[in-house]
C-alpha cells in the first residue's frame, strides 16, 4: 500500500507515444476496496493508463505507484499482484479451459498442487465447471471472457484491471459477467474498470472519472456526476422530417442538446417540458421521457455522445 | 533466481501446447532423413560414386548425411521462429498473457526459444539415429552432431526472432524463406563442396552460418576433425547467436511493451 494508501496514485501521469500524448497529465488515487472506472470513447486514452497501471507500458512522465511500489523498477513484484482482464483475449485456443487456467497459474510460480483445488474454485465461480475439459476455441464469446476473468483471479490478486470486459458481448452474456464482477465487490476487491458503456459504469463503478483526450474531465460517483452535469430528467424528443429552427426550445428546459436525429431537452420535471413542447405548435414524432445517465454527463463534458 | 525459473515457466506454455501434436512432429523427423538418403544418398550417389573425383573423397551417402542433418536443423528453428513468434504477438497474444504476470518480454522470449532448441534437439537425435542406420556415422565424435545442431539453431533462431518481432506482417517471412533459407538449403554445402560454385557465390557461402554447421556436422560424424577450423565454426555461429540473441531481446522489448 502507498503512504496515503491508495491502491493506484497517480500524479501528473503521461504517456507519449512519438508526438502523439495518449495520456495528458492524469491525477488519481484509488482506494482499497473501491470499484473504480474510467469512462470515455475510443482513443481516450483509458487502455493506455490502464498498461501503465498494469506495469507493461512504461510511464513516460509523471508519478506512479501501484500498490506503493513503483512500476518501472517494481514490475515483476507488482504484477505477482494484479489480475489482469485484457481488452482483447489472450486465451491458449488449443489448450482445455482447465489448462488455460493452471499455465497461467505456472506463469505465477503456484505449484501445480495447489492449483488444482483453485482451479476447481474458479471454474465453479466463472460457471464454466462443466467445460472444463474443452477446447476453448468453440467456448462462446462469454465463456471466454468468463474464463478469462477465472484466469486473472488465479494468484489471488490485490487489485483487478478490467480493460473493456464486455465489450463485444451480447446483452445476456454482459449481465453473467456483471454478476461475477459485482459479487467479486461484494468480497472487497478493488478493480479498476474501463468502459464506454454508460451502463457499465454505472453498475459497476463507485467512482469514475470521464477521460477526454487523454486527459480527466470529471470525477465522482455516478449518481454525484449525473447531479452535477446534468437534470434529473431528460426529454428526447425526435421529428420525422422537417426539423424544427435552432433555438427554438431553449425557453422550455434548462438546457438543449441538438443532434442530429433528435433533440435533448434537460430539466428538472419531464412532464411539464414534454408538454411545454406540445404548445409550441411542432409535433414531434416521438416524445421520450428519461432519468439522466453517464451518457448525458459525457454530452454535456464533452459535447459529443459516447458510442458513435 | 527467478531469471531461470521464469523462462523455465513460460517454456511449460509450449511445452503443454506441443503436447497435443508432439506425435506427428517426431513422425515427420523420422520420415524425412530416411526419404532424403535413400533419393539423394542411395539413388543419387550411386551415380555420383562412379565418378572420379566423389566430394570430400568419400561415399556420397557419408557426404550428404551430415549436410542433411545440419540443413534440418537450420529449417526447423528458422520454421518454429518465425510464424510461432509472430503469432505469439498479433494472433494468439500468448506473449501478453505472460507479461501481465511476473513474467518479464525477456522471459517470454528465452521461454520460447527454449522450446525451439527443444525441437531442433529432438529432431536432430531422430536424425542422427537414421543416418547412424545408414552407416554413415563412423565415428563415436558423431554424436556431438546433436549440439551442434542446437548451435546451428540459435544461430538462426535468435536473428529470426528478431526480425519476426519487428515485422508487421507475414509475408515478410515468404521473403525469408525464399531469398534465404532455400538457396542456403541448396548452396551452402550439404550437397556438393561450395569451392563448386562461381567463385563470388563460393564467398557468400562462406559467410553464411549454415556452411559453417554442415562443414562442423561433416568432421565430426566422418570422425576427421581439425580443431582449428572447428573452433573457428563453432565460433562463427556463436556470434550469430549473440547478435541475434541481443537484437531480439530489443525487438520484444520495443514490439511489446508499448
Amino acid at each position: 500500500m502507498g503512504e496515503n494508501g491508495s491502491m493506484i496514485h497517480a500524479r501528473g501521469l503521461v504517456k507519449r507515444f512519438g508526438d502523439l500524448v495518449a495520456v495528458d497529465g492524469i491525477d488519481l488515487d484509488v482506494r482499497p476496496g473501491e470499484a473504480f472506472g474510467f469512462l470515455g470513447p475510443n482513443g481516450a486514452g483509458k487502455s493506455s493508463t490502464m498498461r501503465m497501471i498494469g506495469c507493461v507500458s512504461p510511464v513516460s512522465g509523471g508519478t506512479l505507484r501501484i500498490l506503493g511500489k513503483d512500476p518501472a523498477s517494481d514490475g515483476p513484484q507488482i504484477r505477482a499482484r494484479l489480475g489482469v482482464v485484457p481488452q482483447q483475449d489472450t486465451l491458449d485456443f488449443e489448450l482445455t479451459v482447465r489448462e488455460n487456467v493452471l499455465i497461467y497459474g505456472r506463469y505465477f510460480g503456484l505449484s501445480r498442487r495447489e492449483l488444482k483445488p483453485r482451479i476447481d474454485e474458479l471454474l465453479d465461480f466463472v460457471q464454466l465447471t462443466e467445460r472444463a475439459g474443452d477446447k476453448v476455441e468453440p467456448l462462446s464469446g462469454g465463456m471466454k471472457r468468463r474464463l478469462t476473468i477465472a484466469r486473472s483471479l488465479v494468484n489471488d490478486p490485490d487489485l483487478l484491471l478490467l480493460d473493456e470486459p464486455t465489450t463485444g458481448l451480447d446483452p445476456q452474456a454482459r449481465h453473467v459477467v456483471w454478476d461475477r464482477l459485482f459479487r467479486l465487490k461484494q468480497r472487497g476487491k478493488t478493480f479498476v474498470v474501463t468502459t464506454h458503456y454508460m451502463d457499465e459504469a454505472e453498475q459497476l463503478c463507485d467512482r469514475l472519472v470521464v477521460m477526454d483526450h487523454g486527459a480527466i474531465v470529471a470525477e465522482g460517483s455516478p449518481w454525484q456526476l449525473i447531479q452535477r452535469y446534468s437534470t434529473r430528467e431528460v426529454v428526447e424528443v425526435r421529428f420525422e422530417n422537417e426539423r424544427p429552427p435552432n433555438g427554438v426550445f431553449d425557453g422550455a428546459a434548462e438546457r438543449v442538446e441538438e443532434l442530429p436525429d433528435r433533440v435533448l431537452l434537460y430539466t428538472r420535471d419531464g412532464d411539464a417540458t414534454a408538454s411545454a413542447v406540445g404548445e409550441l405548435g411542432l409535433p414531434p414524432h416521438s416524445t421520450l421521457i428519461r432519468r439522466s445517465t453517464l451518457e448525458d454527463v459525457f454530452l454535456h463534458l464533452t459535447g459529443r455522445t459516447l458510442v458513435d | 533466481m527467478d531469471s531461470v525459473l521464469q523462462p523455465l515457466r513460460a517454456y511449460e506454455h509450449w511445452l503443454a501446447q506441443y503436447k497435443r501434436v508432439w506425435r506427428g512432429t517426431i513422425g515427420t523427423s523420422l520420415v524425412n532423413p530416411v526419404l532424403y538418403l535413400t533419393a539423394l544418398g542411395v539413388g543419387l550417389g550411386t551415380l555420383v560414386d562412379k565418378t572420379q573425383n566423389p566430394p570430400g573423397g568419400v561415399p556420397y551417402l557419408d557426404f550428404i548425411a551430415p549436410g542433411l542433418l545440419a540443413a534440418a536443423a537450420m529449417q526447423t528453428a528458422a520454421t518454429e521462429s518465425s510464424w510461432p513468434v509472430m503469432g505469439a504477438i498479433k494472433w494468439t497474444r500468448t506473449y501478453h498473457a505472460m507479461i501481465a504476470t511476473p513474467l518479464t518480454e525477456r522471459d517470454a522470449f528465452l521461454g520460447h526459444q527454449l522450446f525451439v532448441l527443444t525441437r531442433v534437439l529432438v529432431s536432430a537425435a531422430a536424425y542422427l539415429a537414421i543416418i547412424a542406420a545408414f552407416g554413415t556415422v563412423s565415428s563415436w565424435l558423431g554424436l556431438l552432431v546433436v549440439p551442434v545442431a542446437v548451435l546451428i539453431g540459435t544461430a538462426f533462431s535468435m536473428p529470426i526472432a528478431a526480425i519476426a518481432a519487428t515485422l508487421e506482417d507475414e509475408r515478410g517471412f515468404v521473403t525469408i524463406f525464399r531469398f534465404l533459407i532455400v538457396p542456403m538449403f541448396l548452396f551452402s554445402g550439404s550437397f556438393f563442396p561450395v569451392e563448386q560454385l562461381p567463385l563470388a557465390f563460393e564467398l557468400v557461402a562462406y559467410v553464411t552460418p549454415i556452411w559453417h554447421g554442415v562443414e562442423l556436422c561433416r568432421m565430426l560424424t566422418l570422425g576427421d576433425v581439425e580443431l582449428v577450423a572447428a573452433l573457428g565454426h563453432v565460433a562463427y555461429l556463436l556470434t550469430w547467436t549473440i547478435v541475434g540473441f541481443e537484437l531480439a531481446r530489443r525487438a520484444y522489448r520495443k514490439r511489446l511493451l508499448g
